[in-house]
Parts: structure tokens; C-alpha cells; sequence
């Protein structure tokens, strides 16, 4: 694999080796952040300060022989829902414009004790509700591959961040997509895990049932390096998976041979012509690579954006009913208590959000809530059915990760079921609970890369990164 | 079938979720709703009988921790995010009106 910017397996080994310094490692990103952050605006904060300190505190304790951990002096960026303690934790949104949180996400903990130093937080669709990072309400980020198109959305700045070099790792939230879509774009790896296998402590929540934080990187490797060290129990999210975390690393080169591979028909169908062409690319590879692939029929999968659209907002209408004006963040005053929630959600929430309070609002709302959200629960019901037939025939499947390749900037931002579309074959893995992960597989017609999306069962991040690398390998 | 959502309705549902809107974002919120529980409408009509419904993709049960006193928040540094404290609690406007 041709990487342009260092990995981040090969950065903690030389760190480790003491043939490099994590100061070095630092100084050598934020150069590349000087130099094009500008025009990209992938962070909403860029940590310089704390990064260096961070380094410099590792490579003392590398000199006093100390084991620095297994992402030693690796420079990490964390979406801006990621709570950071003492750190601006914005969400893009003007709500919470300010507010720094009394305490660190588990993730974030957890890459501090691994050796990991982060370097910024990076911008997204407001409380990660979008496709495009153009949600923001401190402007949209830029595709490093091309500034006159989006990164995707919502986790847009950590996918951009890692394209352009300014980390070789960041991680992102996928409620609906919000890894796997802007990856694709950005032609990067990423990766939403099996829902609970990594803890939700500390990433502020929009749709709980959906929510799930995951890598982003330049390599298949790096990816299951992050993920294995994010993933595993925490008392602190109750939804947390309580089994020890499979790994991940020791099988990436077991290949695929006799494995069962599926490409789903329902999400092939209807993308444009150049990504549907990757993708049967890639399954001719992994047939070649000894896997047994077929198409496989997923019917109800048609209709998961629907019930998504159902589903993710009602959730949001009430994880985001916190944002009252008392605790935290922007207070607009007013006569009372509910004048004060009501002129302070109106002054602090954009439109895409306001927009999902109320499609979630409405849908939970008397005489509609069977009619919509029970019913899109039903229907959340028969996709894992189907899924559930699907993994019995089949190890892993195929599909592409976004319809198209990257969007240019406006282009769907006058038209939300549009945007919503974008997002039409990664959520019927969320709505599963299953983990999926996409890799850039070529390019499309307009030269911009084309992401690949495989999918596994609960649990198969295993056999699901194993495909992901031979993918990968054979890229050529 | 729910019927077509209307400029009530739509104001209604604001001021359930606490939102104030200016006409402009309403008469919007009308169309853009619309558009999106009309593309809901497969899903409304498909036949679901007996088909239980999924709210969450883990099999959950209550998971619960030992009864012990452990350290919390610090609470000069969560209230020092609040908009308005005052001795040690969180100040806001009146609820009940104009007291006695």
C-alpha cells in the first residue's frame, strides 16, 4: 500500500524504537496543517499547544525506558462531539459554542494511555446530522482531494484531516454513515464497529440506538490498530458489549479463501455506473483471491432510509431536548423558564437540526406514533431478518459506500431528501447493530475515489478486516 | 395514512419540542416535512403484522453498578459552564410567573 503521509503502525514502531520522536512526529503534522489547513478548515480547534506537550511528555518517558503504548507519539484528531476535558467541545454548533467539558470520553482516554497524541478536533455537521459537513455552523470543510467538493458528512473534518495528512488517524461518530460515507469520499478507511464495541461515554449523543465511534485511516492495518484500542467494556456505557474485543490485527493476513461473499443486489442497484463498476471489481478480486461470491437479495433494505429517516430523528428530537439554556452552553433570556428553552433552541440550532427535532418530534407525537415511529420500528425489525437469512448463506457482504463519488459544495443543500440519500446503503448496518467498514477501491469517472463497503454480522470485525485487506492488497 | 402536515401542525409540534421559529422556517418546515414523510409513505403502508418492533440492536437488560459512594463531576467546574449559577445551583428565569 502506497500511503502518501507516514502510517501509523510505522510511526509507533520507529517512535517505540527511539528512531524517531513523538515531537518530530508532531512538528511534521502541524507543517501540513500550516500549509493547507486554511483552505481545507478541517478542525474547528487545532491543539498545537497540547500536542506538543503531549509529545514531549511521551519521549521523556520513552527515555526512562517507560512503555509508551501501542500508538506511542501517533497523532490522532477527534470529531468535535468527542468530549475533551478542559477542551472546546463544539458539536459545530452554536449551542454549545464554548463549552468545555468537566470530563474526557472514554475513547479519548483510552488513546491517551495507548501513547496517542491529539491534535485537534475536527469540524462536522452540526450534532453530526448531515452529509456534507456543510451543516457546520462555523463553515463547511473542504475535500482535500479536490476543495471544490465536499468531504461528506457528518464526520467530514476527520476524513479530510486524515486525506490531507494532518493526522494518520482520527476517530468519527456513524449514526446513519457519518464514518463510512465521508471516507469514501475522502478515500480513506473507515470503520463503524458493532454497535457496543465501543463505548459511548463521553460522545455527545444523537440517535443512541445508532450512535457508534469508529476509525478513520489511511490503511486497512492502521484502521484495526485504532479499533483495537478504542474497543472493549466500559462500565460507563451501559450498552457497552461486556465480552473481551476479538482482535483484530493478528488475523488481517488469513486471507479470504472459501469465504462467502455476498453482494447485496438491492444496494448495487440504482448507483451511478462507475461506482457499481469498482465494486464489481472488487468482488472479481476477491474471487480471484479464492472467495465464493454471489449476488445475495436483502428486499427490505429498500426501505431502511425511510425508516431511518423515521427512527434517527425521533431519537435526536429527544437526546437533543438537554439543550435548554440551564446547564451549559448559549442562554437567550426570556420571560420564564420555557420562553427562555424555547428563544434559546431557536437562536442556537441550524436549520438541518431544527429540521430533525421536529420530523422527530412530530413522528413521537400523539396519533402518529404507530403510524411512523412503531411502524419504522417494525420495519427496523424485518432488515435484520433479513440480514440474519443473509449471514446464513454468506461470511461477509459487498455493497458500494455511497451512491456517488464526492459531491461538489451546494449541491444538495437547498433539497434535505437528497442529502438524505447519500446515505442509502450504509444505514441498514446501523439500524442492524452490524459493523461495516468501506476502503477506496479506484476512481470514478471524475477521478475522485470510490469507497467499497463490507459488511459482517455482530462481532465480525475479524472476517470483515480480513476482506478489507485483501481488498486493499489488491489495488495493485 | 396520516394526512398531509399543515402550518398548524407544524407549529404545534415547535412548541412541543421548545422551538421558537421565525414564519420563514415554519412555512419551510411545512415543505421540507412534508417531503421526507412522503418518502416515509412505503414504510407507513407496508404490512407489518405481527412483526414485533426493534428499538434497540442489543438484546438489553437493566445493567447495574455497586451501591458505592465514588467521586462525581467536580462542581465548580461543571458549574462554571452554566450560564447563570448561584450558590452552588443553576439560576434561571422564573417558572411559575410572578410570585406572591
Amino acid at each position: 500500500m502506497s500511503a502518501p503521509f507516514a502510517t501509523a503502525v510505522g510511526t509507533a514502531a520507529a517512535v517505540r524504537l527511539g528512531e524517531r520522536t513523538a515531537r518530530q512526529v508532531v512538528e511534521e503534522v502541524l507543517a501540513r496543517v500550516g500549509v493547507r489547513e486554511g483552505e481545507i478548515h478541517a478542525f474547528n480547534t487545532v491543539l498545537a499547544g497540547d500536542a506538543r506537550a503531549a509529545a514531549d511528555a511521551l519521549d521523556q518517558r520513552i527515555a526512562r525506558g517507560e512503555d509508551p503504548g501501542p500508538l506511542a507519539g501517533v497523532p490522532v484528531a477527534l470529531k468535535d462531539n468527542l468530549c475533551t476535558r478542559g477542551v472546546p467541545t463544539t458539536c459545530s454548533s452554536r449551542i454549545l459554542e464554548g463549552w468545555k467539558p468537566p470530563y474526557d470520553a472514554t475513547v479519548v482516554e483510552r488513546l491517551a494511555g495507548a501513547g496517542a497524541v491529539v491534535v485537534g478536533k475536527t469540524n462536522l455537521d452540526e450534532f453530526a446530522m448531515g452529509s456534507s459537513t456543510e451543516n457546520s455552523a462555523f463553515g463547511p470543510t473542504r475535500n482535500p482531494l479536490d476543495t471544490t467538493r465536499v468531504p461528506g458528512g457528518s464526520s467530514g473534518g476527520s476524513a479530510a484531516a486524515v486525506a490531507a495528512g494532518f493526522a494518520p488517524l482520527a476517530l468519527g461518530s456513524d449514526t446513519g454513515g457519518s464514518i463510512r460515507q465521508p471516507a469514501a469520499f475522502c478515500g480513506v478507511v473507515g470503520v463503524k464497529p458493532t454497535y457496543g464495541a465501543v463505548s459511548r461515554y463521553g460522545l455527545v449523543a444523537f440517535a443512541s440506538s445508532l450512535d457508534q465511534i469508529g476509525p478513520f485511516a489511511a490503511t486497512v492495518a492502521d484502521a484495526a490498530l485504532l479499533l483495537e484500542v478504542i474497543a472493549g467494556h466500559d462500565p460507563m456505557d451501559s450498552t457497552s458489549n461486556p465480552g473481551p474485543a476479538a482482535p483484530i490485527s493478528a488475523r488481517l493476513g488469513d486471507g479470504v479463501e472459501g469465504l462467502r461473499v455476498g453482494i447485496v443486489r438491492e444496494l448495487v442497484k440504482g448507483v451511478d455506473a462507475d461506482v457499481e463498476a469498482r465494486v464489481r471489481e472488487a468482488a472479481d478480486a476477491l474471487a480471484g483471491a479464492g472467495a465464493k461470491v454471489d449476488e445475495v437479495s436483502l428486499p427490505t433494505v429498500v426501505h431502511g432510509l425511510a425508516a431511518y429517516y423515521l427512527i434517527a430523528p425521533a431519537e435526536a428530537s429527544s437526546n437533543l431536548a438537554r439543550y435548554d439554556g440551564v446547564r451549559y452552553g448559549l442562554r437567550v433570556d426570556g420571560t420564564d423558564v420555557a420562553a427562555m428553552n424555547a428563544a434559546t433552541r431557536g437562536a442556537g440550532f441550524g436549520a438541518e437540526v431544527k429540521r430533525r427535532i421536529m420530523l422527530g418530534t412530530y413522528a413521537l407525537s400523539a396519533g402518529y406514533y404507530d403510524a411512523y415511529y412503531g411502524q419504522a420500528q417494525r420495519v427496523r425489525t424485518l432488515i435484520i431478518r433479513d440480514f440474519d437469512a443473509a449471514y446464513e448463506d454468506f461470511d461477509v457482504l459487498v455493497s458500494p459506500t455511497a451512491p456517488t463519488t464526492a459531491f461538489t459544495l451546494g449541491a444538495k443543500t437547498s433539497d434535505p431528501l437528497a442529502m438524505y440519500m447519500s446515505d442509502v446503503c450504509t444505514i441498514p448496518s446501523n439500524l442492524a447493530g452490524h459493523p461495516a467498514m468501506t476502503l477506496p477501491y479506484g476512481t470514478g469517472d471524475d477521478g475522485l475515489p470510490v469507497g467499497v463497503q463490507v459488511m459482517a454480522p455482530a462481532l465480525g470485525e475479524p472476517v470483515m478486516f480480513r476482506v478489507a485487506a485483501v481488498l486493499e492488497a489488491s489495488r495493485g | 395514512m396520516p394526512d398531509r402536515i399543515t402550518t398548524a401542525d407544524v407549529a404545534h409540534v415547535a412548541q412541543l419540542a421548545r422551538l421558537d421559529l421565525t414564519e420563514a422556517e415554519l412555512e419551510r418546515l411545512v415543505v421540507d416535512l412534508g417531503a421526507v414523510l412522503d418518502h416515509a409513505a412505503g414504510v407507513a403502508a407496508l404490512d407489518t403484522a405481527g412483526v414485533p418492533p426493534t428499538a434497540h440492536p442489543l438484546p438489553l437488560q437493566n445493567v447495574l453498578r455497586p451501591d458505592e459512594v465514588r467521586p462525581s463531576l467536580d462542581r465548580d467546574e461543571v458549574l462554571a459552564m452554566a450560564p447563570q449559577a448561584e450558590d452552588n445551583r443553576f439560576r434561571v428565569p422564573s417558572i411559575l410567573g410572578d410570585g406572591p
